[in-house]
């Protein structure tokens, strides 16, 4: 492929992801003020985008980089946090003096700040983690990841200003179809570019065999700190779009069980498949809303409710897959033109 | 002067459940090389099996020595058959596979015991009415409580027997053959599988112990999450000890029930759960064997 012709396809994919963006929008919009859309929907389309955002940011730090990090909802806290404190308390104030307020670019503007502060501090704080993960591997390093989600958790537990304990209130209601899935369709596309290139190769390789990747020449250091602080960033953005979808925050939302429920998603789908992170991050974001909706069983004079046995049930599938099924669903493959190519040809012959 | 001579005291006897607690970590990671998160709610199961055999048998109407033995002994035997259990359905299948495997199994099933333990206890908090009477009484200006002895006493005792096990009798020697290298000790005619089998079971047991103990002694409410903290600072303690080791694991958990309640005691008073990671941070950076373990070389 000609230099040209790289550039004519690049352009080509980048108008056609963008046009399908702006045309489910209209469709998104059209279909909510008919009323055909209804808000619970509504709300669980953008729960699998926010629940994509982390699941692939994840899978960037542990399937393709090969590290092991249980404290991702640490860095969507910090995200969610920052962002949210961003808006509340600069931002808006100083729109407000000068009358921005309100409109729709205002909005948007105001999101935008919020994305960026979310996404800039959440780095930083992917930057304190993955230094000492350099002299870490494997299990001690996910315990020490366990621990900064901990200590995020507890830090913003005692920070007042953004209500401790009770939760932060009044956030802007921002985040609209628009901009949460512009940010998949960027990080889809970051992640994709980056395993086809030749950087992305020294990403696998330190998965694959870190002392080997390092006898050949890659600087095994410098991939893990750039994976754990995109992994970070991207972590901080759905954190930052999830506080200004909500409006809520509370440090319960960034416990263990989230990091665990996003380790989930990347597990599920294959670690190290890209496609396979959406896939499952949107699958189980769908099951777990479907389980609200079950009945309450009575057993023996005791009332399970469905929600109680939500945990139950990732738990339960999380063994199940290390014992039967340990590549997940795609393994390390994607879906993708080349699939449907195949099967075409396939159902050709 | 006696304010911290108190919270010496404190922290002693917090370490010491800690130090029961870390030894399961330990022994597991030495045969197997698998941080068994369901440690903690192990520890969790023998604060519930005491609950249960207490209310169900209206033990608390006599409180008794004996009473106060058989629930501790009830409580081991249960967790040591789902110590047991654990390893035969979940890590013995992926004995073999990558270490991070076992990891996402053992996450797993930690969090099944958590949430399985809400389904099934409920996630109500519960109280168990004391088995044996313990006053506190001031003894020269501190305050020690009956139960604080006991607890103290029985984790000595019950290191002492751990002790004996692992260095004199032949299933420890297959322990320590099998955390030295696990296919020469199979060569060599051991039976791994029995003996991983018995360290799952004396390690739960312990924890057992220290759960049921912690919910009889303490006012604490135990609830099916109350595992979870426990145990990850357990673990903590054992990396601060040295992996593997488990003369480490009971130093580490000593200095760990000490640093926590002089950060109780302190200004930081909030900071109290973050600080055992930020301990544990500090020592992988630092002295990643930790304090009596010894720096494992990685060979290609």
């Amino acid at each position: 492929m000609s230099r040209r012709q790289f550039w004519l396809w690049r352009l080509i994919s980048v108008g056609a992801a963008l046009a399908a963006l702006l045309g489910a929008n209209v469709l998104i919009i059209s279909l909510r003020s008919t009323g055909w859309l209804d808000d619970y929907t509504y709300r669980v389309i953008m729960l699998c985008g926010i629940n994509i955002l982390l699941a692939v940011s994840l899978n960037l730090i542990n399937g393709i980089t090969g590290q092991f990090s249980i404290g991702h909802a640490g860095f969507q806290g910090v995200g969610a946090y920052t962002s949210a404190a961003f808006t509340v308390f600069v931002v808006s104030p100083w729109m407000r003096e000068r009358g921005l307020q309100g409109t729709p670019t205002g909005d948007s503007a105001l999101l935008i700040a919020g994305i960026i502060a979310g996404a800039v501090c959440a780095s930083l704080a992917g930057l304190f983690v993955g230094i000492p993960s350099l002299r870490l591997r494997g299990d001690y390093l996910a315990i020490a990841t366990l621990g900064f989600g901990e200590i995020i958790r507890v830090t913003i537990l005692n920070i007042e200003q953004v209500g401790g304990a009770r939760g932060f209130y009044g956030i802007p209601l921002l985040t609209t179809f628009f901009w949460l899935y512009l940010a998949v369709i960027v990080l889809l596309a970051l992640s994709r570019n980056l395993l086809v290139s030749t950087q992305g190769l020294a990403f696998l390789a330190v998965r694959d065999d870190e002392i080997a990747a390092e006898a050949v020449g890659v600087y095994s250091t410098r991939i893990k700190v750039i994976a754990f602080v995109t992994g970070a960033c991207f972590a901080g953005i759905a954190g930052a779009l999830y506080a200004h979808f909500d409006g809520y925050l509370n440090p319960d939302n960034f416990r263990l069980d989230q990091s665990i429920i996003i380790l989930t998603m990347v597990v599920l789908g294959g670690q190290g498949s890209i496609t396979g992170s959406v896939l499952s991050a949107v699958l189980l974001t769908a099951v777990l809303e479907w389980l609200r909706f079950l009945p309450t069983i009575t057993v023996g004079g005791r009332a399970f409710s469905p929600s109680e046995l939500r945990m139950v049930f990732f738990s339960l599938m999380l063994i199940l897959l290390m014992l039967w099924r340990q590549t997940g669903l795609l393994g390390r493959r994607e879906f993708g033109w080349h699939v449907v190519r195949q099967y075409w040809r396939l159902l050709r012959t | 002067m006696e304010v911290y001579l108190q919270q010496l005291i404190n922290g002693v006897q917090y370490g010491s459940i800690y130090a029961l607690i870390a030894v399961g970590y330990t022994m597991v990671y030495g045969v197997l090389r698998l941080i068994n998160f369901a440690h903690g709610d192990i520890y969790m199961l023998g604060a519930f099996v005491a609950y249960y055999v207490v209310t169900g048998l209206a033990l608390h109407q006599h409180p008794s020595v004996g009473n106060f033995l058989f629930v501790l002994i009830v409580s081991m035997a249960v967790c040591a058959l789902a110590g047991v259990l654990i390893e035969r359905l979940a890590y013995r299948p992926i004995r073999n596979a990558p270490r991070l495997t076992a990891l996402i199994t053992a996450i797993g099933v930690s969090l099944l015991l958590e949430n399985g333990g809400i389904v099934v206890f409920g996630a109500d908090p519960k109280y168990i009415p004391t088995v044996l009477q313990s006053s506190v009484a001031p003894r020269g200006g501190l305050y020690i409580s009956e139960g604080q002895v006991i607890m103290l006493a029985a984790s000595v005792l019950f290191m002492l027997i751990l002790r004996f096990i692992v260095m004199s009798t032949r299933f420890g020697r297959a322990v320590r053959a099998i955390s030295y290298d696990i296919d020469a000790a199979r060569l060599m005619g051991i039976d791994v599988d029995r003996a991983i089998t018995l360290t799952f079971a004396l390690g739960s047991a312990l924890a057992g112990a220290a759960g049921m103990m912690v919910a009889t002694f303490t006012s604490v409410k135990i609830t099916p999450l109350f595992g979870l903290l426990p145990g990850v600072k357990a673990f903590v303690a054992a990396v601060l000890g040295g992996i593997g080791n488990i003369p480490g694991a009971v130093l580490g958990g000593i200095l760990m029930g000490i640093i926590e309640a002089f950060v109780g005691g302190s200004a930081l008073t909030t900071y109290r759960d973050a600080i055992a990671f930020m301990i544990l941070i500090i020592v992988l950076l630092l002295r990643p064997g930790g304090i009596l373990g010894k720096a494992v070389v990685e060979k290609v």
